[in-house]
């Protein structure tokens, strides 16, 4: 690097760091962000987290109650990823280069996996609840909805990625459409597949959570109300079966990829 | 001669045409788990108040309503703006504030730059933190910081760091050891080998995985103004749909969040093709 390539790199650098001080600049004074202020309060915050945020003899008692509705929202996830990969699966098939039947579906499915991503889950839990009430179906198709766009995705990368030798091999010998997808696609992009399904399942628990607080289901509902009735240490409770359920589905899920991938 | 190579063959003396191995089975495992568990998770639904044929059709109608006749009736064009501009404000202060903290940690969470047992600490602390979902985070920086932009940054602010010190880490631990070595030998100290080897050979690196977590955000900062009032897009969508029952305003609402969306994810595509070619995420 000689010294002018330097110098305009250094000036490169210079201008982009002014950029992002000028946009940090904004959006503080469009939000009313106090830095400083936000800062300070981290301490405080986490006292007041250690001081109230505790379990008690007497939230213990609604462990019964929490339980069930954690249950309730994991059985939620569940069924919306794998319902979702279904669906995803076909999308991710006919987007795919590989594998695609025609450009139109091959459009059409990237298409509706684009929209149904970029929606927002929030968004979609609110579109639904107009319609479908206060119940798990809602919550459900929320999650189902993101799923499929983000799920097709990852298909359709991966079907990409697998080699085009097999399917060439295969088409070789006259196999039909179908007999190449199933028994040379397929089973290539399996692993990777469970994987990204597996994954999708630990955020939509996560998530669960969130949509729970908006439609009034599952265990965000169950957050949200002792939230409100400022029962503190219920609140604590419920954030700690959270926790321990997202950490064993992360343990099981990273103990399957390890084995399979 | 080639020695013929040991074949399992059934009692009757035919080849087992599938040998199987492990990994086969654990994916055979965890898919039928997971459809079985799909299908008590439908038996086991609260269907409380549910019509679903009429639901069905009420949905399509709303939808038909929401993206065919989009307008706005209670706030003016520059507000909405105005609110698209809190919710990108947002994301960008949680993933500025995030992508600084983030850098430190990651540090000690590299296994070639820091010592073994730190790095464990600092991966334990970003696994818990990680685990509670940011809805909780800002829902209790609301009670423990009081409601505004900064209980809704910080909470934000949590996950950031959690995703970027992973990406951060693991872009620091591939730096050749070599430049590690070479500037060990000048006498440089731990800081500098910070500075002048890993940060020049990681920084485009880096910033593609911050803007990556920028796309992201954005959606959580709809998603906090939504569910923990944290103002913004997101609020206006809660109001417009669960207040007003006004479809077409939440319409408008979607559209608007789905154009700021799309641009984020054309940008990180190309971000995803140029600086990491061969992995997928």
């Amino acid at each position: 690097m000689n010294e002018k390539a330097m110098r305009k790199h250094r000036w490169q650098s210079g201008i982009f760091l002014l950029i992002i001080l000028v946009l940090t600049y904004l959006s503080s004074a469009i939000t009313k962000f106090n830095f400083v202020e936000g800062m300070a309060t981290i301490p405080e915050a986490i006292g007041w987290i250690f001081s109230n945020l505790m379990v008690t003899q007497e939230s213990l008692d609604k462990l019964p109650k929490i339980l069930e509705k954690l249950a309730e929202t994991i059985f939620m996830s569940i069924a919306a990823t794998t319902t979702a990969a279904i669906v995803s699966l076909f999308l991710g098939v006919f987007g795919s280069k590989t594998t695609k039947v025609n450009n139109f579906l091959s459009i059409f499915a990237r298409f509706v996996a684009s929209v149904s991503r970029n929606i927002p889950v929030v968004a979609w839990s609110l579109i639904l609840l107009i319609s479908f009430g206060q119940n798990s179906v809602t919550g459900f198709l929320a999650l189902f909805a993101g799923t499929v766009g983000f799920l097709t995705r990852a298909f359709i990368e991966s079907i990409d990625e697998a080699s085009q030798s097999s399917v060439e091999a295969l088409t070789a010998t006259g196999a039909t459409y179908f007999q190449v997808v199933s028994k040379a696609v397929i089973p290539q992009c399996l692993p990777q597949m469970v994987s990204w399904v597996l994954f999708m399942v630990e955020t939509n628990i996560r998530n669960a959570t969130l949509v729970g607080i908006l439609t009034g289901t599952g265990i965000g509902y169950t957050f949200d109300m002792y939230y409100k009735l400022l029962n503190y240490n219920a609140v604590a409770l419920v954030t700690l079966c959270i926790v321990i359920t997202v950490i064993i589905v992360d343990l099981i899920s990273n103990h399957v990829r390890k084995v399979i991938l | 001669m080639m020695e013929a190579t040991y074949i399992k063959r059934k009692k009757d003396g035919r080849i087992h045409l599938k040998s199987g191995n492990r990994g086969d089975r654990v994916i055979g495992w965890t898919v039928i788990s997971l459809a079985v568990l799909t299908v008590v998770a439908f038996l086991f639904f609260n269907y409380a108040g549910l019509e679903l044929g009429s639901a069905l059709k009420e949905t399509a109608y709303n939808l038909k309503v929401m993206f065919l006749e989009p307008t706005l009736n209670h706030f003016s064009l520059e507000e909405a703006l105005y609110q698209v501009g809190i919710t990108l404000s947002l994301a960008f202060l949680a993933t500025i504030i995030g992508a600084i903290v983030a850098f430190f940690l990651s540090l000690l969470a590299a296994t070639n730059l820091a010592p073994v047992w730190v790095s464990r600490i600092v991966r334990i602390f970003v696994a818990i933190i990680r685990a509670v979902p940011t809805v909780l985070w800002v829902l209790i920086f609301a009670i423990a910081a009081g409601l505004g932009s900064e209980a809704a940054v910080l909470g934000m602010l949590f996950h950031s760091i959690a995703y970027l010190v992973k990406a951060f880490s693991e872009a620091f631990e591939e730096v050749d050891n070599g430049i590690f070595e070479a500037l060990r030998s000048t006498g440089a100290n731990w800081w500098h080998i910070v500075r002048s080897g890993v940060l020049p050979s990681t920084f485009t690196y880096l910033l593609s995985w911050v803007f990556l977590r920028f796309e992201i955000n954005f959606g959580v900062a709809v998603a906090m103004g939504a569910a923990a009032g944290a103002g913004g897009i997101g609020f206006e969508l809660f109001m417009a749909s669960g207040f007003y029952f006004d479809l077409r305003e939440v319409g408008f609402i979607t559209y608007a969040i789905l154009i700021i969306a799309l641009l984020l994810e054309v940008i990180s595509t190309r971000l995803k093709k140029r600086y990491f070619p061969t992995t997928s995420d």
